[in-house]
């Protein structure tokens, strides 16, 4: 079994394919449309063309606002990245306005950080424990 | 109040939300839960970590403010110089008389 895809709800999916692409550097894979405006929309790590897609899904369903709401406030991600250097990588999005809920903090392996994506969510950064 | 005050620092893991938060002002509390768990391997839950916060909050050490969408801790040490009242230490400057 393999982990194939995962998902995020985002507010606005215009908005959302703007962040994870133009911002976060993520490729579009799969744009299909859905009909009422909803799209089948995924995106991939750009070196990893068959590596798991993330599928920036419609936040509408009036049990996702409380749930997100909820850990947001407690400054819970939703979903985890890897980078290199979480440093540098922390530097590049604060110069392009996102907004970190927790600076770069080293532990033990692992440094992490934890940003806004402006859609609902927030999103830890970290790299690979080796 | 001092009861509160005294009470909040009788606990090991307080003192310890209270260093972190010395070293970092205005953390989350997914963060100060990454914290314990990761630099400190204090296996406690996140319920258990907010408990200890409103016992610091409720002793004035802890201070909490909402920023738009995420809530912040923040330090705050002046309610410790109410024990620095209560009994005065000797100025630092002063040297100390050796008994003979």
């Amino acid at each position: 079994m393999k982990i194939h895809l995962t998902s995020v709800f985002v507010d606005d999916q215009d908005k959302a394919e703007h962040f994870y692409t133009e911002i976060l550097g993520f490729v579009k894979k799969h744009d299909v449309p859905l009909g009422e405006e909803a799209r089948w929309l995924t995106v991939i790590a750009p070196d990893e063309p068959d590596g798991t897609e993330l599928l920036l899904e419609p936040a509408g369903h009036p049990a996702v606002k409380p749930y997100r709401d909820a850990l947001v406030k407690d400054g819970i991600p939703l979903a985890q990245f890897a980078v290199a250097d979480v440093e540098a990588e922390y530097e590049r999005l604060r110069a392009l306005g996102v907004r970190f809920t927790q600076e770069p903090l080293a532990m033990g392996p692992v440094t992490t950080a934890v940003f806004d994506d402006t859609c609902g969510n927030l999103i830890q950064l970290a790299t690979r424990p080796r | 109040m001092a009861d509160d005050l005294f009470k909040a620092l009788a606990d090991p893991t307080r003192r310890t939300i209270l260093d972190e938060l010395t070293e970092k002002s205005g953390q989350t509390l997914f963060e100060i839960c990454s914290r314990l768990s990761m630099k400190h391997r204090l296996g406690i839950s996140r319920q258990a970590v907010s408990q200890h916060l409103a016992l610091l909050e409720a002793a004035g050490l802890v201070e909490t403010r909402r920023e738009g969408r995420y809530k912040f801790h923040d330090l705050n040490t002046a309610p410790l110089r109410r024990i620095t009242e209560r009994w005065p230490t000797p100025a630092p400057s002063e040297p100390e008389k050796s008994t003979p």
